[in-house]
């Protein structure tokens, strides 16, 4: 965390924009935390975007944003037991991860009895803060992301943990698929559907602890639910689906980095501007785009 | 003579210690429609998740095939029963059939894409669903999503066609298009049906044989001999009417829920 504090010192320089645009770049990665800033944001960027497809098909977006939320419990704890945060997060998101997946989606009620435990665990976190005084970069870093503190070890596990997720995902993605579109179909045919949800729930898990170094607790939903939603919008076949989701991702982490580094304002702030402004753009500009898929479908059978 | 598709011996349901019917004893014959009939919460889901391996019978025997039932069995086809796809839902009709080629299996489709292609085309074709089968699942209406899960359960070649409920949410037209199609599609196939209903009247000029599940037991006959003010007042050990009306629909009366609409 101190290193956190030189890097913003650092960026405060504020390097400015030439007309070069090789020069720019090179600019960019000059720093060592810029480079890995965006080896972690791409490796997060690719998980987030993948998984996020499953997130919005299974409707979970609700349960992907509480993980995060609850695993902010174990961060602030672990810093107080003097162990790395990231176990405490990984720890905290993998069990009510796991729990959230044995419930199964079709307890009612299951979003509120989520929220309960949520806001108890939120709760133990402002303990958790308080007990460990002088705590409060530490604390914000968790809830709306440290990227610019990320080391090359930190790199090393999130490509790890990346390899994982992704692998387990391609592992799983039929099954998956089909129990999210039709439960009760793919455990007629024979797919162990509360294994798989155990499953889905813990990768998520693994995925969000990756991606709250990027833009925290409070701001995943920009990275795991905002790129799906918006590739949805665009495409129903699945495989398009994730690769659009992937993409603007990327694009969202790439562009917010590289906007923050040449200004003074955090790089969370314009990866979840830049996702939310897109969505917005898409959704207002649907009514326009239906028109012109009607008139291009009648000139089609007219042509026809 | 073929084998019956279905036969049960003293087959008892039950969740836990709560017992939904006992005593079942009937015979299903290979190619025969069946109307499984019934009020809510009688136990006629639960008889088709016992048919399709997923809840052991608590007593008795039951052969489905000729073989003890068991999970994944790729000899049925399965429609589920739902309301409609949440509209949202952004999956294509074709994607969806797709899943019942490979869906059950690991990782993704590496192989065979070109076979799984041709497969979930020719179901799609089957039910007459090409048109709208490149839509998103939940924009489409409910006939069209019951077509297309019809499809789905065509894939593979199944041998017996398992459907719960699959003309509640439909309008009378597109009820009798859709009783029309699986009849259409049974008989080429020669495929066994067994269809949960609410209302039999779409169904009667088509099906062969009604399975009552009502009052904790099972009764089975052909549609004149047992939807009958007797039989049915028996089964139930309750009073029932069966009333014609001058189109020749029949109208149960007499069971609580069901007094004022038609079923049977």
């Amino acid at each position: 965390m101190r290193e956190l504090a030189i890097f913003i010192t650092v960026t405060n320089t504020s390097p400015s924009l030439s007309w070069n645009l090789f020069d720019d770049i090179a600019s960019l990665f000059h720093y060592e935390f810029m480079v890995h800033a965006f080896q972690a944001g791409t490796i997060v960027a690719i998980v987030a975007g993948a998984i996020g497809y499953f997130v919005v098909l299974r409707a979970s977006a609700f349960a992907a944003h509480a993980l995060s939320h609850i695993g902010f419990a174990g961060a602030t704890g672990a810093v107080v037991l003097g162990i790395s945060p990231v176990f405490g997060l990984l720890a905290f998101t993998l069990a009510s991860g796991v729990t959230i997946g044995a419930l199964g989606n079709r307890l009612r009620g299951r979003d509120v009895t989520i929220g309960i435990v949520l806001a108890w665990t939120l709760g133990l976190g402002v303990l958790f803060i308080s007990l460990y005084r002088g705590y409060a970069t530490e604390a914000y870093a968790l809830l709306f992301g440290e990227i610019l503190g990320i080391s090359a070890t930190d790199v090393a596990i999130t490509l790890v943990a990346g390899v994982v997720t992704v692998g387990a995902l391609i592992a799983v993605y039929r099954p998956l698929l089909f129990s999210s579109v039709d439960d009760d179909l793919a455990s007629a045919k024979g797919v162990p559907v509360t294994a798989l949800s155990i499953v889905f729930m813990a990768i998520l898990a693994v995925a969000v602890t990756e991606a709250v170094q990027v833009v925290g607790v409070l701001l995943i939903f920009a990275l795991i639910v905002t790129p799906a939603a918006i590739a949805v919008r665009f495409t129903s076949r699945p495989m398009v689906a994730i690769v659009t989701g992937i993409g603007l991702a990327l694009a969202f982490t790439w562009a917010g980095l590289t906007i923050a580094y040449y200004s003074p304002h955090p790089v969370s702030f314009f990866i979840t501007s830049l996702a939310f402004a897109v969505y917005v753009a898409v959704r207002l500009s649907e009514p326009i785009r239906r028109r012109i898929d009607v008139r291009w479908a009648l000139s089609s059978t007219t042509a026809g | 003579m073929t084998d019956p598709a279905i036969i049960a011996r003293d087959l008892t349901a039950s969740y836990g210690a709560r017992a939904i019917w006992s005593a079942g004893t009937f015979m299903i014959p290979s190619g025969s429609f069946t109307a499984i009939l019934g009020p809510n919460g009688a136990g006629k889901s639960t008889l088709i998740r016992m048919i399709l391996g997923q809840l052991p019978p608590a007593a008795g025997g039951l052969e489905v095939l000729g073989r003890p039932p068991r999970r994944g069995n790729s000899d049925i086809g399965y429609v589920p029963q739902r309301t409609v796809f949440d509209p949202e839902l952004s999956i294509r009709g074709r994607d969806f059939v797709g899943l019942a080629v490979d869906g059950h299996r690991w990782g993704m489709r590496l192989t065979g894409r070109t076979k799984a292609a041709a497969d979930t085309s020719a179901s799609i074709d089957a039910v007459g669903a090409r048109d709208y089968a490149d839509r998103p699942l939940g924009s489409l209406s409910g006939g069209e999503q019951q077509r297309l899960l019809l499809a789905q359960a065509l894939v593979g070649q199944p041998r017996l066609l398992l459907m719960d409920e699959p003309l509640s949410h439909l309008d009378v037209r597109n009820q009798g298009a859709m009783v029309q199609l699986i009849t259409d599609v049974a008989r080429e196939r020669r495929l066994t049906v067994l269809l949960i209903a609410h209302d039999v009247n779409p169904l009667l000029p088509h099906i062969d044989l009604v399975l009552y599940v009502a009052n904790g037991r099972l009764a089975i006959g052909r549609p004149q001999d047992i939807i009958t003010s007797q039989r049915l007042t028996e089964i139930y050990s309750s009073p029932v009417e069966v009333l014609t009306d001058s189109r020749g629909r029949l109208f149960v009366v007499g069971l609580e829920e069901e007094v004022s609409h038609p079923h049977a």
